[in-house]
């Protein structure tokens, strides 16, 4: 157990994290402004990954899929917000659930059906390939670096677009009022299809973003969004600032568990056991994290309203 | 057409032993599992909608009890089958291959499951509960995926059926009538449930908690028993559903079980005693049909499921009797 190791694996915490939080960001945007509970994230995640994939197998370019991926993905969005979404906006949670379940039946067998059920692959860009040195001499995968600064870099562009420009005003005050800013005169309706929109994108690029490090298949979009939910669940549901902790969070606490958790029980099990329990608990571990917020905090970190 | 909705009743269960019945004489044992499927379904929705319709409580993730009835009947009969004790840590127990004893310890486990994660849970409503159902149920899909001493992420398979005293359940038809009068007793117990005043004050829970609490009930008690009988029950149907396949594993934890459990429901009718048998001999029905059809079914399910969203609250029974379902 080095301390290379150690760096390493918080190194990948993080980049799941800034991912889980790309995912959570549309999620916790959506329910704040709307109130509506999107089960389809993970497939607008998915259709992003799938367009990535399949333009930038055409032309080659990873640049083109990327856009492609943003561009489908915020599509979808805008398509299914138009015709279906928007009619939930004041039903129960039950009927949300039930909708947006039937959505993710849709595009899941959709997919297979125009791609088929083997998974896709997308390459790592030449530019990015390749191990980088950190300081201190720690080779680290340049792409993931990449993602990193990726992410953090959207989630800027993100504070800034609600904090600082007029749409992100709009945005805080339907969070507030639907009525009233409709009744100031801003396009209630456009509005919620642009922030759907936006959400789908931030998913699409996650998806295209990872789908170069894992395959693109049908369902990869489903743990992602569970993931998120757990995300959101602890940050506070409509706090972006705390689906960003509670990304971090979630991210750093899956991989260093995963890896240090079967370290730790080797200290006073046997190899084999330890080796085992360690995992089982790991893999619980961000549900158990969920579970300890939520008894000290039952609205999560940052969250205001139940 | 109006109907009665007692009528209605009658003839759905009526229906679900006629067919088995009429495929016993004309010899397609296969279609005598299909019933047992829907049958089995039908009690796991019938748990749920104890806490959906009832309580208004949109649980997501009760293919955990589902699964947590599943694993008790695997492990039991694992430990019966390969002749090992099932080692505790502070007891020793023997495997066991009797259905009645595999019942009792797949419904006690699912109810101190219901019951731990009730009191987390419960404290919670809205979009929070349906999260955290969910969140709670993946966690125990992802842990049986990481338990390799009962199959991992393979699952584990039973080579026997498990016995019940005086019956051959190797014979479909007999099993049939197992899970068929376990449906009813359940549906019995259900119906008295929801006249009781237990039942009426978790309804008016549903309703308007504020107004149980003023007069001196305690709303997220009533919602923690519901949510332990609910538990209880779903936990007992995924231990059929595991001697049906005689096979278990992590997937009986999946979600989309829990999405499809609810999806029963909604096709059936919200809170009616019998939406839930209603809606699981139709998934039955439609997986089987158009899964025959295409490869691709769940695109139609997913476009139906959509309709009746969209346009028709009160699923079949409502379009049946003319009534609205229950608004949760």
């Amino acid at each position: 157990m080095s301390l290379i190791l150690i760096i390493e694996q918080i190194l990948n915490g993080l980049q799941f994290g800034v991912m889980l939080f790309l995912m959570a960001a549309g999620l916790t945007l959506i329910f704040g402004v709307m109130g509506l509970i999107n089960l389809a994230h993970g497939s607008l995640y998915m259709v992003g990954a799938f367009a990535a994939a399949a333009v930038a197998g055409l032309t080659g370019s990873f640049l083109l899929g990327l856009i492609a991926a943003l561009a489908a993905a915020a599509l979808a969005g805008a398509l299914i917000e138009m015709v279906v979404i928007r009619r939930l906006y004041r039903a129960a949670h039950l009927d949300q659930v039930l909708a947006t379940f039937a959505l993710i039946l849709i595009f899941s067998e959709g997919t297979r059906w125009v791609f088929g059920s083997f998974p896709l692959f997308l390459d790592i860009p030449a530019a990015l390939s390749g191990p980088v040195t950190l300081p201190g001499g720690i080779e680290y995968p340049l792409y993931r670096l990449a993602l990193i600064g990726i992410g953090l870099g959207v989630g800027l562009g993100l504070w800034l677009l609600i904090e600082r420009t007029r749409i992100g005003i709009q945005i805080r005050a339907g969070e507030n009022d639907r009525e009233m800013i409709a009744a100031l005169g801003v396009d209630i309706s456009r509005l919620y299809t642009v922030v759907f929109a936006l959400g789908a994108a931030l998913a699409g690029l996650a998806g295209a973003l990872v789908g170069a490090i894992q395959s693109v298949q049908v369902g990869m979009g489903e743990p992602v969004l569970i993931l998120a939910f757990v995300v959101i669940v602890i940050g506070g549901i409509g706090s972006i600032r705390g689906a960003f902790i509670g990304a971090l969070l979630v991210g750093l606490t899956d991989t260093l568990g995963g890896v240090f958790l079967p370290e730790l029980f080797k200290l006073f099990m046997d190899g084999g056991a330890a080796q085992k329990s360690g995992s089982a608990l790991a893999s619980m571990g961000i549900y158990l994290l969920m579970g300890a917020v939520l008894i000290w905090r039952p609205t999560g970190l940052f969250g205001a309203r139940a | 057409m109006r109907m009665n909705e007692t009528w209605v009743n009658a003839l759905v269960l009526l229906g679900l032993v006629a067919v088995p019945g009429w495929a016993l004489m004309v010899d397609e044992p296969f279609t005598i599992t299909l019933a047992t499927r829907a049958a089995i379904l039908a009690l796991a929705a019938v748990g749920l909608n104890i806490v959906l319709g009832i309580g208004g409580l949109v649980s997501f993730g009760h293919a955990l009890f589902f699964g947590l009835g599943g694993y008790a009947m695997g492990i039991l009969a694992f430990h019966a089958q390969t002749y090992s004790a099932l080692d505790l840590g502070f007891i020793q127990i023997e495997g066991s291959t009797s259905m009645p004893v595999i019942w009792l310890v797949a419904m006690g486990v699912s109810a101190l499951v219901a019951a731990v994660i009730g009191i987390l849970t419960l404290r919670t409503s809205g979009v929070y509960f349906i999260m955290i159902t969910l969140a709670f149920a993946q966690m125990f899909y992802y842990f049986a995926i990481s338990w390799a001493q009962y199959g991992g992420e393979d699952g584990l398979s039973i080579y026997v059926r498990n016995g019940f005293p005086g019956l051959n359940t190797l014979a479909p038809i007999q099993f049939f009538g197992i899970c068929f009068v376990v449906l009813c007793l359940v549906l019995l117990l259900n119906a008295r449930v929801q006249a009781s005043p237990f039942g009426l004050a978790l309804n008016a829970a549903r309703q308007s908690a504020t107004r149980v609490e003023a007069v001196g009930l305690d709303p997220i008690k009533l919602r923690l028993v519901a949510f332990v009988l609910s538990g209880a029950i779903t936990g007992l149907a995924g231990a059929l559903f595991a001697d049906l396949n005689r096979f278990v594993s992590p997937s009986m934890f999946s979600w989309t079980l829990s999405g499809e459990l609810i999806v029963l429901i909604i096709i059936g009718g919200v809170g009616r005693l019998m939406g839930p048998v209603i809606g699981a001999c139709i998934f039955v029905g439609l997986e089987h049909f158009l899964g025959g059809l295409t490869d691709f079914w769940h695109i139609y399910l997913g476009a139906i499921l959509l309709c009746i969203v969209l346009f028709g609250r009160g699923g079949v029974i409502g379009l049946l009797t003319g009534k609205e379902g229950a608004h949760v």
